[in-house]
């Protein structure tokens, strides 16, 4: 037989993976490398594969994934700074039968939005919260999180993050799992393929039990932040491997009984 | 024995030269162009496409959505 040519393999019929039809042309924002834009790149599919187009509807926060709306095409409603859960919780009371999630950095989720993330929670409202956690307040230029790791640099602790004076990096994925509202608690990472098809798994059953009212689905996503870090992309991937992944270990932490 | 043959095709316009799909190759069919587009980044391309195995690892870790695969099995 004779060699098959590129022009040969390229064929619609031969079609393997193609970005979600979700996804807007538009050029995302993102630096080059951050994990937000593989963390919408996961979501569009899934809300595609799931049919969930015409029923979504998403809450940005306030940081670097604030002009989300203008990459996956669903509807949205922007929150103010850490109120994305509580908006959610009127938008799925008012609209019970649209799914509903919101999207939340660290900054966003664990410092100023700590006090709606924990009682929505705690209520069980029934929503996903996908939190996008890289250790640091990325969109203003790098200063230190609550997430941010002891001894970890960042432009407001250049020294390197001192418990001492700081207190010590939060975990808010377990915090919120010891909440009976929370009916799945995971934490997983979009760095690897293999990685990114976890979590995709993961986001699929937040659909589920979604739709089973089972109460508060929370996926957090340890991600990178190569800007803010001052890394490459590829050594900010190895720098959260060896450093993010000790201290915020992937895997499920809450998962419901089966039905 | 069948083989598997895969073919990417990379929208080198909207790459932002990462280089996360580099290395998360398994046969090392990906490289950074010495060439730049006309944002200024080292775009990606197949430096070797007749290794590529059509896994799409490439793509499905690729933030900006830029990779389509395509894989055909022969013999
Ligand atoms: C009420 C209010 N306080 C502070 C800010 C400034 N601000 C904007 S984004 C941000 C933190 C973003 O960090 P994070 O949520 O981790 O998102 P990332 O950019 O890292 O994805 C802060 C403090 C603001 N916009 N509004
Ligand atoms: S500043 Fe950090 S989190 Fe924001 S887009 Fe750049 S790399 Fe991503
Ligand atoms: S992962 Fe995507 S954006 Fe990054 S170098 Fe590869 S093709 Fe370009
Ligand atoms: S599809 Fe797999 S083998 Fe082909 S370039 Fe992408 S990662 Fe490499
Ligand atoms: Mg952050």
């Amino acid at each position: 037989m004779a060699e098959i040519t590129f022009n040969d393999i390229i064929k619609p019929e031969n079609l393997t993976y193609k970005k979600s039809k979700l996804m807007t042309d538009n050029v995302m924002h993102y630096c080059p490398g951050c994990g937000h834009g593989t963390a919408h790149q996961v979501l569009a599919e899934v809300l595609e594969e799931e049919n969930l187009q015409e029923r979504t509807v998403g809450i940005t926060p306030v940081g670097c994934s604030v002009l989300m709306y203008n990459y996956i095409d669903v509807d949205f409603q922007e929150a103010a700074h850490g109120r994305a859960p509580a908006l959610a919780t009127a938008v799925k009371r008012l609209m019970p039968d649209k799914f509903v999630f919101t999207y939340q950095g660290d900054g966003d989720l664990a410092a100023i939005g700590t006090a709606e993330t924990i009682h929505t929670c705690n209520r069980g409202e029934n929503i996903l919260i996908l939190f996008i956690n890289n250790g640091i307040y990325g969109m203003t230029g790098g200063q230190m999180a609550p997430t941010t790791l002891e001894g970890m640099k960042s432009s407001t602790s250049p020294y390197g993050r001192d418990i001492s004076m700081m207190g010590s990096p939060i975990k808010m994925a377990d915090i919120v799992a010891m909440l009976p509202g929370t009916c799945y608690v995971t934490r997983q990472s979009v760095n690897t393929a293999g990685g990114v098809r976890k979590l995709k798994k993961a986001i699929k059953k937040a659909v589920q039990y979604q739709n089973e009212k089972r109460g508060t689905c929370f996926i957090e996503v340890v991600s990178n932040c190569p800007s803010g870090w001052k890394m490459t992309p590829v050594e900010s991937n190895k720098w959260m491997e060896e450093n993010m992944f000790l201290f915020y270990p992937l895997g499920d932490i809450k998962v419901p009984a089966e039905k | 024995m069948a083989k598997i043959k895969g073919a990417v095709v990379i929208d080198q316009e909207r790459c932002k030269g990462c280089e996360v799909c580099v290395v998360t190759c398994p046969p090392q069919t990906l490289a950074l162009a010495a060439d730049v587009n006309s944002k200024g980044y080292h775009f990606s391309y197949a430096a070797n496409p007749e290794t590529c195995i059509g896994c799409s690892n490439c793509a499905v870790v690729c933030p900006d959505g830029v990779i389509t695969v395509y894989k055909v099995k022969i013999g």
